[in-house]
């Protein structure tokens, strides 16, 4: 696997993680590592342990084996401090999941003032300018039902970001949204990714991975089958690849 | 047959039978909110990953639920006046009702807490906030909103219910009527206003509950639609 040689640290790293669900081996020694303003996409057919690998970073599953490094935090080790990695990392699932009874404006401001003991006005200001940033200005007092699926996703966004966090997660972000959805919400990952956050991605968008990934991770039962840069979805070396990427999953 | 009924002869006594109700309000209302405080730690209590809590929680309110209000009311009596405790009937009584109405609380808010969609719960930790904040931020109103109506209903119940504190001499609106009826001997027309004051009290607890949801939801509010 070929890193980036001219960052020092990565700031995602996994290496070697296993990781079981009861009998069932759903990682199976999985490395890639993500560096400072890298977007890396994780495609794979489902099953494959995509979601599992993006949720052992910011240590939604435990891992059996391995080791993961997030931002300087060892994830992988039982002391290892859950709110302040969490701090660092944002992450974005596909169902949304804004809290309903919360406004827009709330939804974003909450975890600045609750964790960050952010003032209100200083939070309610931020809210504003991640809104502005997905194009959701006019949204601030909505409630997330008042949205569309889109909006929401990119309000799930916005919450996110006024974080600040420094490592990006998203989780299949487009798939539980209508094909004229997805337009909107990958525009604001492009933007972001233009910005140099840093980003580990999965997705079943292949026309866009291939545009906007630095790198592309594709896993295979529960390992990384093949990995390299964007090119590897024109050029794919290994039959389960060329395979899937020959199943008509590869739209531009 | 005719009913010879004479209200006149009862209402006489109308301050003791406003001093009952405004006791038995009284009675409602702080066993409403100290049961609200004890029933939602229990339902807490029983989704900790601690087996301890859990199980004492689950005992409170298993024991609470499948013995009468009456022998509780009088456990509580006996049991502090036994530890040499002497306390008024109207805090004995809050206590009773509170520990009763808690146990009831905390199965309505756990079915609440349960209704709230993990989803959410992962997106909270995922912006770093803690167990409490999480609870406090992202749980509890949206469980309580979905369950306000049974909770309501349970409190209104609890006022009613808290008619058999009169056992203890706790002055409330069915001890002041006993009195009333064995002074008068108008058992029948002092039990009728009595139920009408009753009725009354329900009205303006739920009038109250109704008042306090426009405050505690106001995305129900301005929206009108269920969670
Ligand atoms: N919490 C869990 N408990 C048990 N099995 C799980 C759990 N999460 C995922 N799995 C299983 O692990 C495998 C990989 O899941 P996942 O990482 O979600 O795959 P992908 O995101 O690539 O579709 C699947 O077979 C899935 O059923
Ligand atoms: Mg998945």
């Amino acid at each position: 696997m070929q890193q980036n040689a001219f960052s020092s640290e990565p700031i995602v790293s996994l290496r070697d993680v296993q990781k079981s669900f009861g009998p069932l081996k759903v990682l199976d020694g999985v490395s890639f590592a993500v560096d400072r303003g890298e977007v890396l996409a994780i495609i794979g057919r489902s099953g494959s342990g995509k979601s599992t690998a993006l949720r052992c970073i910011d240590r939604f599953e435990k891992v059996d084996g391995g080791e993961i490094v997030v931002c300087g935090h060892r994830v992988d080790r039982p002391d290892v401090n859950l709110r302040a990695l969490r701090q660092d990392v944002g992450i974005v699932f596909q169902s949304y999941n804004l809290f309903p009874h919360l406004t827009i404006e709330q939804n974003i401001a909450l975890a600045p003032c609750a964790v960050k003991k952010m003032a209100t006005g200083q939070a309610k200001e931020l809210a504003r300018k991640v809104l502005a940033q997905v194009g959701l200005e006019e949204k601030l007092h909505a409630y997330p039902e008042q949205l569309s699926g889109g909006q929401q996703q990119r309000a799930a966004i916005a919450r996110s970001l006024a974080m600040q966090p420094k490592v990006m997660l998203f989780d299949e972000v487009t798939s539980a949204l209508d094909p004229e959805l997805t337009g909107e919400v990958l525009k604001v990952i492009e933007q972001l990714a233009a910005d140099g956050m840093t980003m580990v991605m999965v997705t079943h968008e292949m026309g866009f991975a291939k545009s906007i990934a630095d790198r592309i991770v594709f896993m295979h039962r529960g390992k990384v089958h093949e990995t390299g840069p964007a090119s590897i979805l024109t050029s794919p070396t290994t039959p389960e690849l060329i395979q899937f990427v020959g199943t008509g999953n590869l739209k531009s | 047959m005719s009913i010879q009924l004479d209200f006149p002869a009862v209402l006489e006594r109308w301050p003791s039978f406003l001093g009952g109700a405004v006791l038995t309000l009284e009675l409602a209302a702080l066993a409403t909110v100290l049961g609200a405080l004890l029933g939602t730690l229990a339902a807490v209590g029983r989704g900790t990953h601690s087996a301890l809590i859990a199980t004492a929680c689950r005992i409170y309110v298993e024991a609470i639920r499948n013995t009468p209000l009456l022998v509780q009311i009088f456990l509580v009596y006996f049991g502090l006046a036994s530890l040499g405790l002497k306390f008024s009937a109207f805090t004995v009584a809050v206590a009773a009702l509170t520990i009763n109405v808690g146990a009831y609380t905390a199965e309505i808010m756990r079915a609440g807490f349960e209704a709230i969609p993990r989803g959410q719960i992962e997106a909270a930790e995922g912006l770093a906030l803690s167990r409490v904040q999480i609870y406090w931020h992202i749980i509890l109103l949206p469980a309580v909103e979905r369950v306000y109506p049974a909770l309501t209903s349970q409190f209104v119940l609890l006022m009613l219910a808290s008619s058999v504190c009169s056992q203890i001499s706790a002055e409330e609106l069915t001890a002041i009527a006993n009195y009333i009826q064995s002074d008068t001997y108008r058992a029948f027309e002092t039990y009728i206003i009595v139920a009408v004051l009753y009725v009354v009290l329900s009205l303006v607890m739920r009038a109250g509950f109704w008042g306090l949801g426009l405050v505690l939801f106001p995305r129900r509010r301005r929206l009108g639609t269920p969670l």
